[in-house]
């Protein structure tokens, strides 16, 4: 880049408020947080989680594993990328769809004044790698998901990571959600049928997921796509990526997701902020969540994998506790209350208590509010 | 999202306070709140001819 490129991309930058903090709308774009899986490869299923807030959806099974890091070298600067290869290739039907997507929440875009005359140009980078060469696509979608802006990017060389920048146009159509439903979400198409598949470079009022005669990554055998480095930031410059700590990173993914693990040397770490019992045989825990999630989450255990949980109650004994039910008027977004299924064992009414794992090694209690 | 069973549970006053389902061939406890993407998915689940969520035991 000439010295006067890198002016005037600086002054455009400057223009448009793209320095300082919190660039970066997406969550999680660097691929460190993956409190599900833990860097374990799975095959996933529609409407699945794979790394934090990173949503994979399909028209059918069984078709990709993924894995946070699947063996080769992350690009210059990153430590993670989220990686798929085809397990069982398939020939995209006009209604197929594979994708790898994130839901932003409309309070996160309200900024882009999505849908009105004022609506903010946004740029989308990131970093990818295929063992497929030629034109891919995605899209941005959103207005509940009726208004979408097809994509496509390049990649030149297989097995090799390369960078893209795509600058879009703020939609000035639609209705854009700005409260903590979805706002704007963004797709990566593994592979997408006609029926789902738009002409690049223009809004329109459909959801497509992909651009027409995007390559069908899905459609060779043990074909890989691997991403990392996905930021989406206001203005028509690409700026270097947004690197958070962890631990920032970890508590926005926190807002969608949270899961307390008992590993093997806290066999006995408390799944519950505490508890009580109603009757010998009833009995509330209670959670305090320490980051606001972004409505009343689903409640998704380990006892049907691992085992029942145990209990510890202050004035002695405990029980098995083979069920954890979220009762919806006395949780909100900080805090959750639950029932107790009890397999064995008695309480006194009065008692206090807390939930631990049962000593079984991976026990966990998780918090889903995802979009 | 593929539901394969839906059921009310009831809080200790007796009224009925989520639904536990298996999703994905995971068991889940939804909250009864428009906002969560399992209530969501099981609404649209409850739409199709055959689909009931049970009683609470």
């Amino acid at each position: 880049m000439t010295k006067a490129a890198e002016l005037a991309k600086m002054g455009e930058v400057l223009t448009n408020s793209q320095i300082g903090g919190r660039r970066n709308i997406i969550i999680n774009g660097a691929m460190q947080v993956d409190q599900r899986n833990s860097g374990s490869s799975f095959t996933p299923a529609d409407t699945n989680y794979t790394v934090d807030r990173w949503r994979y959806t399909a028209s059918q099974a069984s078709k990709f594993t993924f894995q946070q890091n699947t063996g080769s070298t992350p690009p210059a600067g990153f430590k993670n990328y989220m990686g798929f290869t085809v397990a069982s290739a398939v020939t995209v039907g006009n209604a197929d769809y594979f994708a790898i997507t994130q839901r932003i929440e409309g309070n996160s875009v309200s900024q882009l004044e999505l849908g009105t005359a004022n609506a903010e140009t946004v740029t989308l980078s990131f970093l990818v790698r295929s063992s497929l060469t030629g034109t891919f696509g995605g899209a941005l979608r959103g207005a509940s998901f009726g208004r979408s802006y097809p994509f496509t990017y390049s990649i030149s060389s297989a097995n090799t990571w390369e960078s893209k920048t795509i600058t879009i146009a703020g939609d000035t159509s639609g209705t854009y959600q700005t409260d903590n439903t979805t706002g704007l979400e963004v797709i990566f198409g593994l592979g997408v049928g006609s029926d789902n598949s738009g002409s690049a470079g223009a809004w329109t009022g459909s959801g497509h997921f992909s651009a027409t005669g995007a390559v069908s990554v899905v459609g060779t055998g043990s074909a890989t796509w691997y991403c990392t480095g996905v930021q989406l930031e206001v203005g028509s410059q690409a700026t270097p990526f947004e690197h958070r700590s962890f631990g920032e990173e970890l508590a926005l993914c926190q807002r969608y997701f949270q899961k307390i693990v008992a590993s093997s040397s806290e066999q006995s770490l408390a799944l519950s902020s505490g508890g009580q019992a109603f009757s010998s045989s009833s009995a509330y825990m209670f959670n305090d969540l320490p980051v606001t999630m972004r409505s009343k989450p689903s409640i998704f255990n380990s006892i049907s994998a691992l085992g029942n949980f145990g209990s510890f109650a202050a004035n002695g004994g405990g029980m098995a506790i083979s069920g954890v039910s979220i009762i919806t008027s006395r949780s909100n977004s900080d805090r959750v209350t639950a029932s107790l299924t009890v397999a064995s064992g008695s309480f006194t009414a009065g008692q206090s208590l807390q939930v631990d794992g049962g000593n079984l090694d991976g026990s966990f209690i998780a918090f889903d509010s995802e979009l | 999202m593929n539901i394969k069973s839906a059921r009310y549970e009831k809080d200790i006053q007796e009224n009925n306070s989520s639904i536990t389902a298996i999703i994905n061939g995971e068991e889940y406890s939804v909250p009864l709140d428009p906002d969560n993407r399992h209530y969501q998915e099981i609404q649209e689940w409850v739409k199709i001819d055959g689909n009931t969520i049970a009683k609470a035991d």
